[in-house]
């Protein structure tokens, strides 16, 4: 039987990394982030995957969406702002991966 | 690798452009015409469907086409994706709209 929602795996404060992924087709992970590492800030719930929405299609499993805060010189290596300056992006369970 | 020209995210870029504007009656009912298309009972479309179609647009014409150019453009290709109109169709009526005086175009 398909499962109609995929689990959260991820707990808040859980170091992950952004999967460097990039195949065509409608992804909501920004470029920028993607092979990135962070932790998750909070869970935001559980979605409809947009990857799937975005042609017509159910949309299941759906995925859970976390939080995951970045620090701004994590992302950009010329950020020239505070030392813990922080971003946080949504991004769906399947683009993101344990770290140690 | 592909780069899809919407994400442009850390890209180099000019200053923020921050004034607002009056929208044009064509703008507004661009509107009404996605809330309608995507109403709860009708779902004749998903803002998903919309992103990945404005996400399609060629990069010059992504940076030449307005806000709601673009999103009649990506409504426009969502409808003949879906079959709610047919190339056909499409092209009668515009050409019938085209026909009719300027004044009454909109």
């Amino acid at each position: 039987m398909k499962v109609d929602a995929i689990a959260p795996c991820f707990k808040v404060g859980d170091a992950v990394r952004v999967r460097a992924m990039y195949s065509p087709g409608h992804i909501r992970t920004p470029w920028y982030v993607r092979g990135r590492s962070g932790a998750i800030e909070r869970l935001c719930g559980v979605f409809a995957n947009p990857e799937e929405l975005a042609y017509a299609r159910p949309g299941t499993p759906r995925q859970p969406l976390y939080r995951v805060r970045f620090t701004q010189r994590d992302l950009w290596p010329d950020y020239a702002g505070g030392e813990y300056d922080s971003i946080e992006i949504e991004i769906y369970q399947h683009w993101l991966e344990p770290t140690e | 690798m592909m780069r899809g020209h919407h994400d442009m995210g850390g890209l180099p870029a000019g200053p923020v452009e921050l004034s607002e504007h009056d929208y044009a009656l064509w703008e507004k009912r661009v509107d009404a015409l996605m809330v309608l298309l995507s109403q709860e009972g009708r779902q004749l479309l998903t803002v998903d469907e919309l992103r990945r179609n404005i996400e399609s647009i060629g990069g010059d014409a992504y940076e030449t086409m307005s806000y709601y150019e673009r999103w009649i453009f990506a409504i426009t290709q969502t409808m003949i994706q879906r079959g709610v109109v047919s190339i056909d169709e499409l092209n009668r009526k515009m050409a019938e709209v085209e026909a009719r005086p300027a004044s009454e175009q909109t």
